[in-house]
């Protein structure tokens, strides 16, 4: 889960992480008031999930009223690489001469995390690890023991910061990893962190992802959640609780599994469909579980045919059956053809129930792929 | 032969007395798993389908001499119920258990270099030596004895690929399914590793995902260190950048690491076919034997 610019600016202040000041607001109006407070220059920056916002048009400066009024123009309302912009942070600008780049992060591989610093800052960081690597120092952390002090120092005189600022970089470095350890975060990092022509060493951006699996134990954070949905559909999946993606095809997917889901769509694309979305039911699903599955898909307008692709282990074949029925006897019509590919546990006693008016049935993998992507092109004509 | 798991195996389940840790026991009785002992705390003295509960592992262990353990305990209490595992010497603990946070994963993953116990999972379907013995949740009816290993990060694409594999008439040796979590225990490698040294395996079944680099490695050990013959799988190959397909681990970063096509071309140039289908990867098996 993503937190937004603003979200994480408000935990790094808390937590004594210098950042410039500023204002959430979602408005022309608001944006107009928020800068007589803070004063000119000011950064109109774009409060969505999305990275590059600056290359997007997403963030701009602004020295004049006009100017500000026309940023605000700009970005509120505007789609940002499939995102519409409703928030915007107004924040003072600053005068700087130098950025560095600090984060910790979870090294997979290793599996500990990894704090990361460069004086190579304000650029995507991922650029610089793939032209550059040494220009990023590395230090692994014991996760039992977190960041020992010397390991922030040691990693931040690693970069090559200079003399005067690594005090306070180092103190950005170690706040960070204490917001990653308690917040349960997936990354954090500050890029840029500025070094201002006054010779203060501020936090300029906010990255922060949480681990979805640890809300249960951040219900401050989890409230945060809601807004971060990119569309409806993504929304409502979130409300029935499944693993869903929505891609740009027109093959509807319902599996179990996610290595199974994956598979489905990519077999749609080997046979020459298109998939719309990843729709992963989970294990042991019950019948209202896969009607609402159903129901998820249908409202998809892009969709034009379904394959409900089950291998049951703890999913049951009979169960699966029931919320089929349930989710099409309420059509007089069924709006989009669907093609069910049963297998595994109880999948005899589900091909049973099933109600085979409704829907069309194969009996392997392929042949269930197949003939949806034929639907789907049928269907598109 | 076959690998981690035998008719020797015995086994505690951890959260026995929960709704799925006490279905999947029935279901591991009826497989003929030697499911020697529960362990849950405050439920010491009951019983479940006839196996003794324990309040510690460490009680269970002592009392039923068990070796090895299936965690079915919730994802919040999950990291600790795999640290009480781990600091009873078993031989094998399988944690099953979806949606146990990273973090945790990191702390329990600095422990088990400390210990000679071996972790499968979290987040995976379990281990199945099939006639002999089954641990986790994956269904029995489709696996035969044979001499096929299969290692895999997905439950039902294992199952996929299995029943692809029995209905040809080809068995397995031992199938293990090692989690889609970001931070797991046995990796590819540790099960190939076992594979090569399994005198019954003839041929190996490895099923990858996107996201981290652990298919990668895999390839690099297979090039430098096996005989055995490998054929790969890899799902994933249209997740988009940036999206979290259902597995915590599976996923494509924005720089493009994790995908799919840096998978399959390091297994091709290791000598693994890698099938566009489970179909072919079946294919592919069946000329190797």
């Amino acid at each position: 889960m993503k937190l937004h610019e603003y979200q994480a600016k408000e935990l790094f202040a808390d937590a004594g992480i210098p950042v410039p000041e500023s204002h959430l607001a979602d408005s022309v109006d608001g944006v107009l008031e928020a800068v007589s407070e803070i004063g000119y220059p000011a950064a109109i920056k774009a409060q969505v999930h999305v990275g590059g916002r600056g290359k997007a048009g997403g963030i701009k400066i602004a020295t004049t009223e006009d100017e500000a009024r026309e940023a605000a123009e700009a970005i509120l309302g505007m789609d940002l690489k499939g995102y519409t912009v409703d928030q915007v942070l107004v924040e003072q600008g600053v005068d700087f001469v130098d950025e560095y780049y600090v984060g910790v992060t979870m090294d997979r591989g290793e599996g500990e995390p990894v704090a990361m610093v460069s004086t190579k800052g304000g650029v995507d960081i991922e650029q610089v690890a793939e032209e550059d690597p040494d220009a990023i120092a590395q230090e692994h952390i014991d996760p039992a023991f977190g960041l020992h002090p010397y390991q922030a120092r040691k990693v931040v005189y690693d970069a090559g910061v200079p003399a005067e600022y690594a005090r306070d970089v180092t103190a950005i470095l170690s706040t960070l990893y204490d917001l990653y350890e308690s917040n349960d975060a997936s990354d954090i990092e500050v890029n840029p962190v500025m070094i201002t022509s006054d010779d203060d060493v501020i936090a300029a951006d906010a990255v922060m992802n949480i681990d979805e699996d640890a809300l249960f134990r951040h219900p401050d954070l989890a409230e945060m959640e809601e807004d971060a949905y990119q569309n409806d559909l993504e929304r409502k999946a979130g409300e029935y609780g499944f693993d869903y993606v929505r891609l740009s095809g027109n093959t509807g997917i319902i599996g179990n599994g996610a290595g199974l889901v994956m598979t489905t769509l990519d077999l749609v694309d080997y046979y020459g469909g298109t998939p719309a979305n990843f729709l992963d039911i989970g294990g042991g699903a019950k019948a209202a579980r896969v009607a609402n599955a159903l129901d998820m898909v249908f409202s998809d307008e892009n969709v034009d045919s379904v394959v409900f692709n089950i291998f049951g282990g703890i999913t049951r074949g009979d169960e699966v059956a029931k919320g089929i029925n349930e989710a099409l006897e309420q059509f007089d019509e069924i709006p989009k053809p669907v093609v069910v590919r049963l297998a595994g546990t109880n999948a005899e006693e589900g091909m049973e129930i099933l109600n085979t008016d409704l829907v069309q049935v194969e009996a392997t993998l392929a042949d269930a792929v197949q003939r949806a992507v034929e639907n789907a092109d049928e269907v598109a004509q | 032969m076959s690998i981690f798991v035998d008719d020797d195996t015995r086994v505690v389940v951890q959260g026995i007395t929960g709704g799925e840790g006490k279905f999947h026991t029935g279901q591991m009785l009826d497989y003929g798993t030697n499911v020697v002992a529960g362990a849950v705390p405050g439920k010491g003295g009951q019983e479940v389908d006839g196996v003794p509960v324990y309040d510690t592992v460490d009680q269970a262990v002592e009392a039923e001499d068990a070796n090895a353990s299936v965690v079915f305990v919730p994802p919040a209490f999950a990291g600790d119920a795999i640290f009480e595992a781990l600091d009873t010497d078993l031989e094998l603990v399988v944690a099953i258990t979806e949606g146990v946070p990273t973090q945790d994963m990191a702390k329990v993953n600095k422990r088990l270099g400390e210990v000679d116990t071996k972790l499968l999972g979290p987040n995976c379907p379990g281990i199945i030596t099939p006639g002999e013995a089954k641990l986790g949740i994956l269904p029995g009816n489709i696996f035969e004895s044979g001499n096929v290993g299969l290692v895999s990060r997905s439950g039902t694409l294992t199952y996929q690929v299995v029943s692809n594999l029995t209905e040809r008439g080809i068995g397995q040796t031992t199938a293990i399914g090692i989690g889609g979590d970001p931070i797991i225990g046995t990796s590819f490698v540790d099960a190939l590793e076992a594979f090569e040294a399994d005198t019954d395996t003839d041929a190996v079944v490895m099923c990858g995902e996107i996201g981290g680099e652990d298919e990668e490695q895999a390839a690099k050990f297979i090039a430098e260190n096996m005989d055995t013959p490998v054929a790969g799988f890899i799902a994933g190959r249209t997740a988009p950048p940036g999206k979290r397909m259902g597995h915590a681990g599976a996923i494509v970063s924005g720089s493009g690491t994790g995908t799919a096509e840096s998978k399959i071309s390091a297994l091709n140039d290791a000598g693994v076919p890698v099938g566009d289908t489970p179909e072919e990867v079946a294919d592919a098996i069946e000329d190797f034997l």
